[in-house]
């Protein structure tokens, strides 16, 4: 199958033979795989990077210098420097690897927090942050008696800028999405990473969703900090990356200590290791940090920005064959080039689960609930919607297979 | 497969709730959602001579919870307390016609018995047992 409007053309089926699950039947059909932006599925290349990993090169990693430990630490380390490269970080010592996501915000607020918060100070984050960009900063503004100010966006996700401006006045951190992971809503994180600075904010972007579907190019967003998921870009669950600006990152304190981020330990005190160690306690999740090193390859061999072309185009049709479902309300910007391939829609009065669970009786995998952003959810005047979420194995037959189910729907429930 | 949850009798309730609604100054009454978002049932009670003299339930969410929360009304109106004591999981899914529900899917179904069981205790002053709590929401 030939994407058509790409100058790049490739094969959906040639990508999707990588994939060992796609390849799996559900129910009697086809998996059609559309929770994406919950997780994505892994190509063989990782899978037997993890393998071969415990199969020829365990061990643990910097202390020990035998064989196996120097062959492990290179391979973990060569990661880093592969990520450096992915996002246009400048140094290696800016990139820290934490479990997920989460836990790279989480670091992030704590520190940032313990470091340049004082009561009375203000945090600002957007209407439509995922949870784990607004529940660590809500939470550490209350330990702070500090104030969380939350920025308003309108239907289509879009960030009022005069009451962000207002908002962002005397504030002392800005944290934003770049990727709505409901309405799918792409920011202009590069302006709104200068209104942050504009305004002496320290700027924390949420890269979790927007890292894995479009190109970044962190000198150009200029944030101070970037969270980044490898499982949402065809890596390993149990790693994550945060980037922060190495004079940031040398300022903040750690946030969890013990082994590996010290220098030097002494009955009463203790002295850092250098950056990024410094925010790497214990043992890392070290095959699977090796793993994302092979889903970084993959991701890099076919091209970022064929990534994003490949889902403008599926988003446009799926858009086109969604809206002509009767009762069918989509939610987000309607036009393909500002959401990313993210989709989430209500079905008249039937409800997300019940969407959700005919979908997948017919072999399609979307996901239903409130996507860890309540917030949003409650601006929308909606508890749960379903949403449907592609990626670079996904084509137009996942499409028909989508609305096809949406219609069985209709026939079961209304 | 997954189209055996949506049984005949399920669709029915869900499309023509039976005890639907509020009572004027209830005995008892308790409120939850389900973990799996988006679900909320309330189950109000009133009592009389030692039995359910009528029951209530109201709500949003999926045809799961919702057709099971009225299944229940049913079940439980017109019985005995010690009768609406014994009323478990199994009874639940029995009368539900068995469906055919998954891990993730039989919290919607059992949302209503945690609730309506949480209302019971309430008005008899007692508190759910451990196992009680567990086996009403797994």
């Amino acid at each position: 199958m030939l994407q058509e409007n790409s100058s790049r053309r490739f094969s959906i089926d040639d990508i999707r033979s990588d994939f060992p699950v796609l390849a799996r039947r559900i129910h009697g059909k086809r998996l059609v795989y559309l929770d994406n932006a919950a997780t994505t599925q892994k190509p063989r290349q990782v899978i037997n990077r993890i393998s071969d990993y415990y199969e020829n090169h365990n061990s643990n990693i910097h202390r020990s210098v035998h064989q196996l430990a120097d062959e492990a630490t290179e391979a973990f380390e060569v990661t880093r420097d592969k990520v450096k490269s992915f996002v246009n970080a400048k140094r290696r010592e800016e990139i820290v690897f934490t479990k997920n996501a989460t836990e790279a915000l989480n670091l992030a607020a704590h520190s940032i927090c313990e470091r340049y918060l004082k009561a009375g100070d203000s945090i600002v984050v957007t209407e439509m942050e995922h949870h784990s960009n607004f529940v660590p900063w809500q939470q550490l503004a209350k330990k702070h008696h500090a104030k969380l100010e939350i920025a308003s966006i309108d239907d289509e996700g879009k960030v009022n800028e005069e009451e962000l401006e207002i908002k962002l006045n005397g504030a002392k951190v800005f944290a934003f999405t770049c990727m709505s992971n409901v309405l799918g809503t792409i920011t202009d994180a590069k302006r709104l990473s200068a209104l942050g600075h504009k305004h002496n904010c320290i700027v924390v972007a949420d890269g979790a969703q927007s890292a894995p579907h479009m190109p970044t190019d962190i000198q150009e967003i200029d944030c101070d900090f970037f969270a980044l998921s490898a499982h949402k870009m065809l890596g390993p669950t149990g790693v994550g990356c945060l980037y922060g600006k190495r004079d940031l990152l040398d300022e903040i304190p750690p946030f969890l200590f013990g082994g590996d981020m010290i220098k030097q330990v002494h009955r009463d005190e203790t002295q850092w290791n250098e950056l990024p160690w410094k925010f790497e306690a214990g043992t890392s999740n070290i095959a699977d940090v090796i793993g994302f090193s092979a889903a970084i390859d993959y991701l890099t061999d076919f091209g970022m920005a064929r990534v994003f072309e490949h889902e403008v185009d599926l988003g446009r049709i799926a858009l086109e064959e969604l809206q002509k479902i009767d009762s069918i309300e989509i939610f987000g910007p309607m036009d393909s080039s500002k959401k990313g391939a993210v989709i989430s829609f209500n079905l008249g009065q039937v409800h997300p689960h019940d969407v959700a669970s005919i979908l997948d009786s017919e072999g399609v995998a979307i996901r239903s609930g409130h996507h860890c952003a309540q917030v949003l959810m409650e601006k929308m005047c909606v508890t749960a919607t379903s949403r449907a979420s592609f990626y670079l194995y996904n084509g137009e037959d996942d499409i028909q297979a989508l609305c096809d189910g949406l219609k069985k729907v209709k026939e079961v429930l209304t | 497969m997954s189209s055996d949850m949506y049984k005949e009798i399920i669709l029915d309730y869900y499309r023509n709730p039976r005890n639907r609604g509020t009572i004027d100054s209830p005995d008892s009454k308790a409120r939850d959602s389900n973990p799996l978002c988006g679900d909320v049932v309330e189950m109000q009670l009133k009592f009389s001579e030692g039995k359910v003299s009528d029951i209530k339930f109201s709500g949003d969410g999926c045809a799961i919870s919702q057709a099971s929360a009225s299944m229940l009304t049913e079940l439980v109106m017109g019985k005995a307390v010690d009768e609406v004591r014994k009323i478990d999981k199994t009874l639940l899914l029995e009368n539900l016609g068995s469906p055919n529900l998954g891990a993730v899917r039989i919290k919607c179904a059992l949302l209503p018995l945690k609730v309506m069981k949480t209302a019971l205790y309430d008005y008899l002053g007692e508190k759910m047992t451990l196992e009680e709590d567990a086996s009403s929401s797994k």
